[in-house]
């Protein structure tokens, strides 16, 4: 530890030490933990196992000014076709009014800590506690605010949310926090596009926490689409109890870093598990995926598909873990990671890993990085189609097979459009 | 009644390691302690040249800087490095004649199924005994000269052929690559030197046979193999110790050399001392290999990992020069409370450079097995193309068995393929065999070396035999 880095961690205290937080005792009491635990943490290093192939140097170096609440016109960041109740978070901040729906409770979580609604104080923080991760504590301790959804038992949500998550300004720093709670049965989707208007370097610690109750089904879509040199890191901790269905989709298309942290802890049986994910990196984006997959009882099934296509000087990281403890017999578990270099300044780091300590199970993980196959290609010419129509063909194919999982038909057309224009 | 796998883990349970034994050798041995007076002490007991010492006193320098690694999928207690003795040697006169040999050597061989008397040898395989810390006998060597071959122990090879030695030692590890290669590098006190001249194809094989008999010792051992251009070797490794209770401490460092077209083939058989059933004693095995490959050159190791209680080790392949091809075939076998980290790095920095890496992992009792692998292909490695496979077998449900691959890959003409699956022997496939007449103890028989016979078919012939029974031991109980 050396004296230049604590200055950095005392720079960035020092720049939160601003917001004051008008809470009841218990909340209080959980930021202070999270600030405890800050004392005993640094930023990683090169040697940082977790962090080896991610620099924070672009972050870290940094000097921030707090994200202030602003009205902003949402109308470029909707989905086009999309029926979707639409929640708005600007710098940390929840702006936009909400309309209640039937047995689902939606509110800013600072207006949900003041009303000490449902399950608020059962699950918050329960699951991002202790991880001694820096960036996690720097949102645990400081946060300011984001969405709270809480669906009622039973209850089938038709209409999917649409949190659409922006940050402004020039070296703005801000840390939204959501909590969604699906109770006993019931069903919903959620979209959360992470999207800027203008300014540079500006960064956002992003954290969300998801439970999954009994027989509950729950889809998390993410898009993250942030012009080229803003900075996010966002951690994903999801809990799921017995006979669940949680799924997850990310879609990373823009981001000059982009960390994303996810966690699953499957907690009981019966569960299925769903990852996909996609990033597509450009200029000299720096896009690091993390996911653990943390099989705590048996009959469990889980299936990670991740995919990048990397041009110009990108970078994409994946590292994924599937924990397989000794109570989970039967469990199913497959990891894929698929990886396309279209240049020689690109670099792609994959590091899919399996710990297994149950013998009756079945676990298999793949890592490819290549090219298109020259076959293929081949075969497309021969029917007529140009060489390089060809080559779109089968990159936007590989591209689009991530996300088939998006359930939602309006996020999956946008999807699509989104890749081929992003890819042209 | 019908024989199951029940039975059969009962058996792995009971099974006693059959090279336990110890010797009773006079030997020379140092007191324990590491100091740079310990390392000068080596030197001076080697008779060695001033660079050597030199050589050694700087890497005792870096490694008391150095902090014992830690990421390694393992946990053993703290080892104190200041409690163990780093020289022995069993008393032996100057110049060594087999007839002068001590006859409890002798028996040692005997039992251990080396056989050193050139006219009686099998199978014309060339050895070099190595016992504790020095080199004991090398056989065939006369022969071998007449094909310019040098193949001797490394303190003769410092004394015979220095510049061959000054040349090539620390390249491909160097002195601070990691703790344990610089605590070789400082104490180092024998191991065998092998040098194959430009075109010849080495008619035998070559082996060395490694023992720690003494407690409380550490041995650390060298090899150096530097094959000339277009030139061939096939190299065998293998490695026992007796049964102690407490751990004994194996740290050594193999360094390949590949000129310009030339084959090293480098097989281990390893099988310290695992401990017992409840974990207590055995090998800690902290091993660096690595070799380099030049223009057309090609390196395979193949290992077959059975013994030391924990092991930390990763032959490594850098694919320097173009069209180079790096192969890692590997059975790892752990049982009760053995712990395995173990895998390889290939490196690729030249163009059309290849790397196959197929490794099976088999865990039993309470053991836990890693296979920890990097495959990196440079900017510049154009067609650099990789195939990795790792399996694991676990056998109860107390033994984890886990993968760690690290794929990094800069340059768009790479092909990376890594798979791996992780099961248990499964119930259709013993029913498939049930069916067709086979019992089940012959099933788990059968489908156990199918599965590891990917990795025995690359041994020499001499080594698959004796790698089948190893397998046996760890896996099959008492049969055959």
């Amino acid at each position: 530890m050396t004296t230049a880095e604590l200055t950095k961690k005392d720079t960035f205290l020092a720049t939160f030490s601003a917001l004051q937080f008008n809470e009841d005792s218990y909340f209080k009491g959980l930021r202070n933990d999270a600030k405890n635990e800050l004392n005993e943490l640094d930023f990683p290093t090169s040697k940082t196992e977790y962090w080896k192939y991610t620099r924070l140097g672009k972050i870290v170096n940094n000097t921030y000014t707090l994200g202030q609440p602003e009205k902003i016109d949402v109308s470029n960041f909707l989905i086009p076709n999309l029926d979707a109740q639409v929640l708005v978070i600007v710098n940390g901040h929840v702006v936009a009014d909400f309309t209640s729906v039937d047995g689902v409770t939606v509110t800013s979580l600072s207006a949900a800590k003041k009303q000490n609604i449902g399950g608020l104080k059962k699950y918050f923080n329960t699951l991002s506690q202790n991880k001694k991760e820096i960036f996690l504590a720097f949102n645990n301790a400081f946060h300011t605010d984001g969405i709270y959804i809480e669906v009622a038992k039973n209850k089938i949500v038709e209409k999917p949310f649409h949190i659409i998550n922006i940050t402004t300004g020039n070296n703005t720093i801000s840390q939204s926090r959501n909590l969604v709670v699906a109770n006993v049965g019931s069903q919903v989707k959620i979209i959360e596009s992470f999207v800027n208007v203008g300014g540079e370097k500006n960064f956002n610690n992003h954290v969300s926490e998801f439970v999954v109750a009994e027989n509950a089904v729950l889809e998390y879509n993410k898009i993250q689409d942030k012009k080229e040199t803003n900075f996010s890191i966002a951690t994903e901790q999801i809990y799921q109890e017995a006979n669940s269905n949680f799924t997850i989709n990310t879609a990373t298309f823009n981001g000059a870093l982009v960390r994303n942290n996810l966690t699953i802890e499957v907690d009981a049986s019966n569960c299925e598990t769903n990852l996909n994910g996609l990033y597509l990196g450009k200029n000299k984006d720096h896009i690091d995926n993390h996911t653990v997959v943390d099989h705590k009882k048996p009959h469990c099934n889980s299936n990670e598909v991740y995919k990048g296509i990397l041009d110009d000087e990108s970078t994409g990281v994946f590292n994924g873990k599937v924990f397989v403890r000794q109570d989970a017999q039967i469990t199913n578990a497959f990891q894929q990671n698929n990886n396309i270099l279209l240049t020689d300044n690109a670099a792609a780091y994959s590091k899919p890993e399996l710990e297994i300590y149950a013998d009756d199970v079945k676990c298999s993980h793949g890592s490819t990085t290549g090219q298109i196959d020259e076959e293929a290609i081949f075969y497309l010419q021969s029917r007529g189609i140009s060489k390089k129509g060809a080559l779109k063909l089968m990159i936007n194919a590989f591209a689009k097979d991530a996300l088939e999982k998006v359930s939602i038909e309006a996020l999956h057309t946008y999807v699509d459009n989104k890749i081929e224009q992003e890819l042209s | 009644m019908a024989y199951t796998e029940d039975d059969l883990k009962e058996e792995l349970k009971n099974k006693e390691y059959k090279y336990g034994f110890t010797s009773e050798i006079e030997s020379d041995k140092i007191p324990v302690g590491l100091s740079e007076g310990v390392v000068r002490l080596i030197s001076e007991k080697k008779n060695e040249p001033e660079w050597l010492l030199e050589y050694r006193l700087n890497a005792f320098r870096i490694w008391q800087k150095m902090v014992e690694p830690q990421w390694a999928h393992v946990r053993y207690p703290k080892i104190d490095f200041q409690a163990l003795s780093y020289y022995s040697a069993p008393k032996m006169k100057g110049d060594v004649k087999w007839e002068d040999i001590d006859p409890e050597m002798k028996a040692t061989m005997d039992k251990l199924g080396i056989s050193m008397d050139e006219q009686k040898a099998l199978s014309g395989v060339a050895v070099d005994f190595v016992f504790d810390s020095v080199s004991v006998k090398t056989s065939f060597q006369e022969k071998l000269k007449e094909l310019g071959i040098i193949f001797c122990s490394f303190s003769e090879a410092v004394h015979n052929h220095p510049d061959l030695v000054k040349k090539y030692m620390g390249t491909i590890v160097p002195t601070s690559d990691n703790f344990y290669a610089a605590l070789n590098s400082a104490v180092f006190s024998d191991g065998s030197f092998c040098y194959i001249p430009k075109g010849v194809r080495c008619p035998m094989e070559l082996s060395t046979y490694f023992r720690i008999n003494e407690a409380n010792t550490g041995q650390f051992e060298r090899t150096l193999v530097v094959a000339d251009e277009d030139s061939y070797v096939s190299y065998l490794e293998g490695c026992t110790a007796p049964s102690r209770d407490e751990n004994q401490l194996h740290a050594a460092i193999v360094e390949l050399i590949a000129l310009d077209g030339a084959e090293i083939k480098y097989s281990t058989v390893q099988n310290w001392f695992p401990g017992d059933k409840e974990g207590k004693g055995g090998v800690y095995n902290f091993v660096t290999k690595r070799g380099i490959c030049h223009k057309n050159a090609k390196i395979s190791w193949t290992q077959v990992e059975t013994g030391s209680a924990v092991t930390w080790k990763y032959p490594s392949c850098i694919l320097k020069g173009d069209n180079s091809v790096g192969e890692f075939y590997s059975v790892a076998v752990t049982n009760h409370y053995q712990q395995a980290d173990t895998g390889t790095k290939m490196i690729h920095l030249g163009k059309n450079t290849k790397s196959t890496i197929i490794s099976k992992g088999i865990s039993a009792g309470h053991s836990n097995n890693s296979y920890r692998g990097l495959v990196q292909i440079h900017k510049n490695a154009s067609n650099a193309r990789n195939f990795t496979q790792c399996d694991s077998l676990l056998m109860g449900d107390q033994c984890g068995a886990h993968t760690f691959p690290y794929i990094e890959a800069k340059n768009s003409s790479a092909k990376i393929e890594h798979e791996a699956t992780t099961s248990k022997i499964g119930e259709d496939q013993i029913f498939y065999c049930n069916q067709r007449g086979i019992n089940t103890e012959k099933a788990i028989n059968l489908i156990v070396n199918g599965y590891a016979k990917e990795v025995l078919n690359k041994l020499p012939m001499e080594f698959a035999v004796e790698a089948q029974k190893l397998l046996e031991i760890s896996l099959e109980g008492s049969v055959g």
